[in-house]
């Protein structure tokens, strides 16, 4: 197990240089010059060739990725080309927050989506599966911005019960002042992970259930509390890694609802970077959110292998 | 006198709500200690009616009826919780596939002081240590290392000899059998056949055996019953139904069977196929394939017929006058 | 017009059909970038013939290879070693290349209904190979005809269904027609009969019998069932973990078995005879897994005969047989090799 996850993590290496090199280019492929966005319009060309020494755009790009990677390697993303702040410190404090509202969404959504999923599974083709599957394809399918502002409509315009802006005050404090910014984001981003959870569990219990142990089960006269851990045991490592693919989705696919929340995460930072064209911060956005994808991905792998003994190996 | 009855089944019918008539009308009792066979093609209703004995057919899609009753307990009326109350301590049941049997995420350990668990109130260590007792009675080397194994990191017979494990964990008066052999290489076969002969004779279980095998039937077995249609068409000690089957369907089935001394010759089969169970014909089910039927047996369902004590068959060409079967054994 | 007929019989009949020499396949195990695990040899050195005209079956339980030996005959997969020479000519050379090699070799699978496209009407089934091979459409449909007459199943009630219409022993004629269809000279049968019924699987033997005198052909069996082995073959080869342990008649090896895993074999028969039960298995564990496979002799591990010589080295096959009836007996066993060390084996004559 031990040197299985190893090589696993070793695995991971040249995944993530790749990442880091597509996250590089993908900005200077991008047309337009970073320059135009610091710089008025007017500024005079030897201004322009001052500021671009300072930032090192001057630099052949291999040059520019190597010292580039060498920083980030030491956590030292640059400076923000708009604010003049360093990205790093930029990074911890909208990271933090997106961490908080993926994973309370996520878990949300995990909970949501196994309940639904294994009644809908379990008691397949009544009322209550086709209701549960109904949610499931809606989930997926509304657009979450959308659902977003139409609670933003119904439960801070119109009831005016909870905020529709900020993650509160100061620091994040898990107290209700700062949870109470958390409650809407954090729904309208759990409903599609309910709704893919719901239908890959369903699935799974339904496929579960078929299964000839199941009758052996029942036929040492196990309970259906019993039966439903068996149940819950073989289901957990599929469910698991459609959370956490899913978990990796929302740490870096929330620019939209963190917008309509003005939610200060990562999600929020990249839409503002890409708008001001401010290029170390969009890179160290996305290197540091496609990084923890791939994490994510390798402690999927890990957690569904130490589950399911057919697929450990030495 | 009937103390010792541990299955007493009486017209006993099953039916899927997909419009499938599996099961019926079966008589038959099992006493303690008894081994019997029940021996059909696929689609026979074999299978089902075993399941039918521990109420293991899918619940919403069946329909039972008819009298059942295990060790004196109603099997057809009685709620889930006694039927759970009944499966492990009373009678318990081990399948075809050993891999999709057991469950592949827990050890066989676990697989197996659950159920010990489940039904007596005794401490884990003592459960475990039974489990210990349970795989060095089925003949598992190394057992002690087995407990921790998962499924799938056993061999075939191995699998098969944990499943019989799990099936003595609560030390059942009646031990069911579907078709245990069927996926095991031959030199394993006869291993696991002769395990569950020894075994049943220590503990003195009775056993219900289901087998599509002659030979399966001729290792095991006290009696036989031959399965066509969803019915038992004959039923007999094992040595007399294989030296001399009465009803044609047996005779067929025996004519068919691969055999020593087979070689060179020609095999004899049975005609036709076997009867769509959604829309079962009146009358004898086997009288299409027959070659020996007449009008009267489409007209009603023969009567089970005995020519001499312990043994019946459902055809009217068996004569039920012992005198007269005596006189056609010695022709 | 092109006719695809049986191809001649051209090294005449005491030209064996199929020589099989050194076939060997390893399947490498694959654990991940770093290192690999060694492999499976599923058939390790293998020699066989198979006679024009005769049943050669092959027995042995699950790991022995005996599918193995199929497909690579089939040319289903590529051997690791060894070569296969058919009617006298190397099978890829330009005598004989591979094409024309297996139009005359086919193959009928046990799972009947894997082993047909279910969107193909029978009739198509059948047609479709001989159209491949350059058969004008009216033709190949009159063959299958010919052909569903010949394994009994009227042309008028079953040309136009599907494979999902049929019952398990009718898609199998229906694969057996479809093996006849290119007229072969060799039919691979791997388990035919194994998924069948009784009632079934003595129609389809009958059925086999028949077809291999009305096409003139010859069959390789494989099978592990060894009642329908004694019932079908002329010779048999018994297999153990990619070995050939024994090879010779029928009657022979039943008869006077030579190799302690076929007399263990052929004692774990199924007895017919309630009033003869035995106590003890002929045989003790499980065969054992491919991938390690014991030094030595690979069945010492369940051989109750074994002694240390037979995990020192490994026994080929040798000649056991001394009566007319015995010809071409062979086991690979130390206990009958003279001088072998092994205390049953004579001691050789100096």
């Amino acid at each position: 197990m031990l040197l299985y996850t190893l090589r696993r993590i070793l695995y991971a290496v040249p995944i993530a240089l790749a990442v880091s090199l597509v996250c590089f280019m993908l900005v200077h492929i991008a047309p337009g010059d970073p320059i135009d966005a610091i710089l008025p319009p007017d500024a005079s060309a030897e201004t322009v060739a001052l500021v671009r020494k300072d930032y090192g755009l001057d630099k052949p790009l291999p040059v520019q990725f190597g010292l580039w990677l060498a920083h980030v390697v030491q956590g030292d993303f640059g400076r923000s080309i708009a604010n003049r702040r360093l990205v790093a410190d930029e990074l911890v404090s909208a990271a933090s927050k997106t961490f908080i509202l993926a994973t309370t969404a996520a878990s949300l959504g995990f909970v949501i989506g196994c309940i639904l999923g294994g009644l809908a599974g379990a008691f397949r083709g009544t009322l209550i599966d086709r209701a549960a599957v109904s949610f499931a394809v809606g989930g997926v399918s509304v657009p979450h911005y959308w659902l977003g502002m139409v609670l933003v409509i119904i439960f801070s315009v119109t009831l005016g019960w909870l905020p529709s802006m900020s993650a509160g005050p100061g620091d994040w404090a898990w107290d209700w002042l700062h949870i109470r910014h958390l409650i809407l984001p954090a729904i309208t981003l759990s409903v599609i992970p309910a709704g893919l959870v719901t239908r890959t569990v369903r699935g799974v219990v339904v496929e579960i259930l078929s299964q000839d142990f199941m009758t052996t089960l029942r036929g040492k006269g196990l309970r259906r509390l019993m039966l439903t851990v068996h149940v819950m045991k073989n289901a957990a490592p599929t469910a698991l890694a459609v959370m956490g693919l899913q978990l990796g989705y929302l740490m870096g696919g929330s620019i939209l609802v963190e917008t309509v929340f003005a939610w200060p995460g990562t999600g929020m930072m990249l839409n503002q970077a890409i708008f001001q064209r401010d290029i170390p911060v969009l890179q160290g956005t996305t290197l540091v959110l496609a990084m923890i994808f791939v994490a994510l991905n390798l402690l999927v792998d890990l957690i569904q292998t130490a589950l399911d003994p057919r697929m450990r190996r030495t | 006198m009937r103390d010792d009855l541990l299955v007493l089944a009486r017209d006993l019918r099953v039916k899927f709500t997909t419009g499938v008539n599996a099961v019926n009308g079966v008589d038959f009792d099992l006493r303690q200690r008894e081994v019997l066979c029940i021996l059909g093609e696929s689609g026979s209703g074999k299978s089902v009616t075993l399941r039918a004995l521990m109420r293991l057919n899918p619940p919403t899609k069946t329909i039972m009826s008819g009298t059942l009753e295990l060790g004196g307990r109603d099997v057809v009326q009685a709620s889930e919780n006694e039927m759970s109350d009944l499966r492990g301590p009373f009678v318990s049941m081990i399948f075809q596939e050993p891999m999709t049997a057991l469950d592949p995420v827990f050890t066989i350990g676990r697989q197996i002081t659950e159920t010990i668990l489940r039904h007596e109130n005794i401490s884990r260590r003592k459960a475990r240590r039974r489990a210990l007792e349970l795989l060095e009675l089925v003949q598992i080397p190394s057992a002690k290392r087995r407990l921790d194994a998962y499924p799938h990191e056993l061999s075939g017979g191995l699998r098969q000899r944990a499943m019989i494990a799990i099936a003595l964990s609560c030390r059942p008066k009646l031990l069911l059998a579907d078709e245990p052999t069927t996926a095991l290489d031959a030199s394993v076969q006869i291993q696991i056949l002769l395990l569950l002969r020894e075994i049943q004779q220590e503990l003195g279980m009775g056993m219900i055996f289901v087998t599509h095998d002659l030979g399966v039937a001729g290792e095991v077995a006290d009696r036989i019953a031959v399965m066509y249609a969803g019915r038992f068409i004959e039923e007999g000690p094992v040595a007399d139904l294989m030296r001399q089957p009465l009803h044609p369907y047996a005779k067929g089935l025996l004519g068919a069977t691969v055999h020593e001394g087979s070689r060179g010759k020609r095999l004899t089969t049975i005609p036709g196929a076997p009867p769509d169970l959604r829309d079962l014909p009146g009358g004898c089910a086997f009288a299409p394939r027959c070659t020996e039927a007449e009008g009267a047996c489409l007209a009603h369902l023969p009567e089970l017929r005995t020519p001499v004590p312990d043994r019946a068959a459902r055809c009217i060409h068996v004569d039920d006058r012992p005198a007269a079967f005596g006189e056609r054994l010695a022709s | 017009m092109l006719h695809i007929d049986q191809p001649e019989d051209r090294g005449g009949p005491a030209q064996p059909l199929v020589i099989a020499r050194g076939l060997a396949k390893y399947f490498p195990l694959k654990r991940g970038l770093f290192g690999s695990g060694g492999a499976v040899k599923a058939v390790d050195g293998l020699d066989l013939e198979i006679k024009k005209g005769e049943t050669l079956a092959i027995v042995g339980e699950s790991g022995c290879g005996k599918s193995t030996v199929s497909r690579l005959l089939m040319g289903l997969i590529p051997p690791t070693a060894g070569e296969v020479l058919f009617d006298g000519e190397l099978v890829g050379s330009a005598a004989l290349p591979a094409k024309e090699y297996l139009r005359q070799v086919q193959m009928v699978f046990q799972d009947s209904y894997a082993s047909l496209n279910p969107r193909l009407s029978i009739e198509e089934s059948i047609a479709f190979p001989p159209m491949v091979h350059g058969l004008g459409r009216t033709e190949a449909v009159e063959r299958a005809h010919d052909l569903l007459d010949a394994v009994g199943l009227a042309p008028g009630l079953f040309a136009g269904r599907y494979p999902h219409e049929l019952s398990g022993g009718q898609r199998q004629r229906i694969n057996i027609a479809r093996a006849l269809a290119l007229r072969p000279r060799l039919i691979i049968l791997d388990e035919p009969v194994s998924a069948l019924d009784k009632s079934v699987e003595a129609q389809v033997l009958n059925l086999l019998m028949d077809l291999k005198e009305q096409f003139g052909l010859t069959y390789l069996f494989i099978s592990h069932d060894l009642n329908v082995v004694h019932h079908v073959a002329d010779r048999v080869l018994v297999m153990y973990l990619g070995r050939a342990a024994e090879i010779g008649p029928v009657e022979s090896i039943f008869a006077a078995p030579g190799h302690p895993y076929t007399r263990g074999l052929l004692a774990s028969r199924l007895s017919m005879d309630p009033t003869k039960r035995r106590k003890t298995p002929p045989l003790t564990g499980d065969p054992p897994n491919p991938v390690n496979p014991p030094p030595g002799c690979r069945f010492n591990t369940r051989c109750p005969i074994a002694e240390p010589v037979c995990s020192n080295s490994q026994p080929n096959l040798a000649a056991i047989g001394h009566t007319i009836h015995a010809l071409g007996h062979e086991a690979a066993c130390w206990a009958l090799v003279p001088g072998s060390g092994h205390s049953l084996a004579t001691r050789k004559v100096a």
